[in-house]
């Protein structure tokens, strides 16, 4: 999947999750800032589902800011997934 | 003609849930309702619509509704999100989908072969997810008998009411003077139909007398149950459409007197000087059968 600008998905509701997605040159790589409510329990199983998402979606060179509000994983996937294809100029089926 | 797997679900109340809402999609089916719509539709702001139809496709195939019966409301076919929304939602088969603003047969037959197009590409079969009708204009309620009938996979219709009174140009909706006729209309062409026939959300939350009133008068008409906007609404609405002791007695002395009857050859009989025949026995089974109760067990 190629970025070709910023998005974001999601938001600072209780149970969501704000997901901000930025592309970068090539070759950069994976930059992700993650802040959570629930960071000591969650912080590393959340930063892997992300880059095993990125690893889907073939996603290399990123930079990705995770604000998370306690979100059950499904809707780490979405909002991820929602974010990427805007980023990706790939969405349809929405008004902008 | 095909067979479509049949509910077991209770369809009184069916617990509208914005599909935007992680919050609310992860907790629907722990207030009671018997059914979970979850709405892609008019909860959702048109800048957010991928955004809603991804988030309800990864919570279906993680949530367990458990006890659920799990409806997706799409957008309409003639919007910018329809199409997307079905080809997103359908491959994950929840136990029905809802189509908003259904008006002419012409257009409930492009849409469900649509739904069989993509069925088909993911090697699906046709005869598992239900499809439930909206009725919500002036149009669909001209034609509603048409469309119920098109397909077995319809097992359930329902009226819209707020988008029907926007329709029919009503000024005040909220007494349901203005949609009764359209009430009655869609009620006569799912019994029609052997269906299931839902009425339209009360809007007023605060108004729990009225909402029971409501609830009373829309079960008199025929139908199975009610859609509901907040959970505060489901005990109420449940309530009304669960037999009360007293009925259950009844409906009970009478089976029983017709078994009784039946294996002597007797067909009219009288249960406390009142005349049974065959439609009252029907009326008993169906409110054994709303209390879970086995006539077997009787």
């Amino acid at each position: 999947m190629e970025l070709k600008t910023k998005a974001q998905a999601g938001s600072f509701e209780s149970s969501d999750v704000l997901i901000m997605v930025e592309p970068v040159e090539k070759g950069a790589g994976r930059k992700i800032e993650l802040s959570s409510i629930v960071m000591q329990q969650f912080g590393e199983d959340l930063l892997k589902q992300i880059n095993r998402d990125l690893d889907g979606y073939n996603v290399a060179d990123v930079r990705i800011i995770v604000n998370d509000k306690g979100a059950l994983r499904p809707t780490i996937s979405a909002r991820l997934e929602t974010a990427l294809k805007r980023a990706a100029e790939m969405q349809t089926g929405t008004l902008k | 003609m095909m067979e479509v797997k049949q509910q077991t679900f209770k369809r009184r109340t069916m617990l509208y849930i914005p599909g935007n809402n992680p919050a609310m999609l992860q907790q629907g089916s722990v207030y009671g309702a018997d059914g979970v719509l979850l709405d892609l539709e008019d909860a959702v702001a048109l800048n957010q619509k991928d955004s809603a139809r991804i988030l309800v496709s990864h919570m279906l195939r993680y949530i367990s509704y458990e006890g659920c019966e799990v409806t997706v409301r799409v957008n309409h076919i003639d919007t910018p999100f329809g199409l997307d929304d079905l080809k997103q939602i359908v491959p994950i088969q929840p136990d029905a989908i809802r189509l908003p603003k259904v008006e002419t047969l012409d257009e409930i037959s492009r849409i469900i072969r649509l739904i069989e197009e993509i069925e088909d590409e993911h090697h699906m079969p046709h005869d598992q997810m239900k499809v439930h009708v909206m009725i919500e204009t002036a149009l669909g309620v001209q034609n509603v008998y048409d469309i119920a009938r098109y397909s077995p996979r319809i097992d359930a219709i329902s009226i819209g009411g707020q988008d029907l009174a926007a329709d029919m140009q009503l000024v005040k909706a909220n007494d349901g003077v203005g949609i009764d006729y359209a009430r009655k209309q869609i009620v006569m062409a799912a019994k029609a139909c052997k269906i299931d026939v839902f009425d339209t959300v009360y809007v007023d939350v605060e108004n729990e007398e009225g909402l029971r009133d409501e609830a009373e008068y829309i079960k008199k008409l025929g139908f199975t149950g009610k859609a509901i906007i907040n959970p505060r609404q489901i005990e109420i609405v449940n309530e009304v459409f669960t037999p009360t002791e007293i009925e259950i007695r009844k409906a009970a002395k009478i089976v029983k007197a017709f078994e009784r009857n039946k294996a002597e050859g007797i067909g009219v009989f009288a249960v406390d000087g009142k005349m049974v025949d065959a439609p009252v026995v029907k009326r008993a089974l169906r409110v054994l059968e709303m209390a879970d109760i086995d006539v077997e067990t009787l």
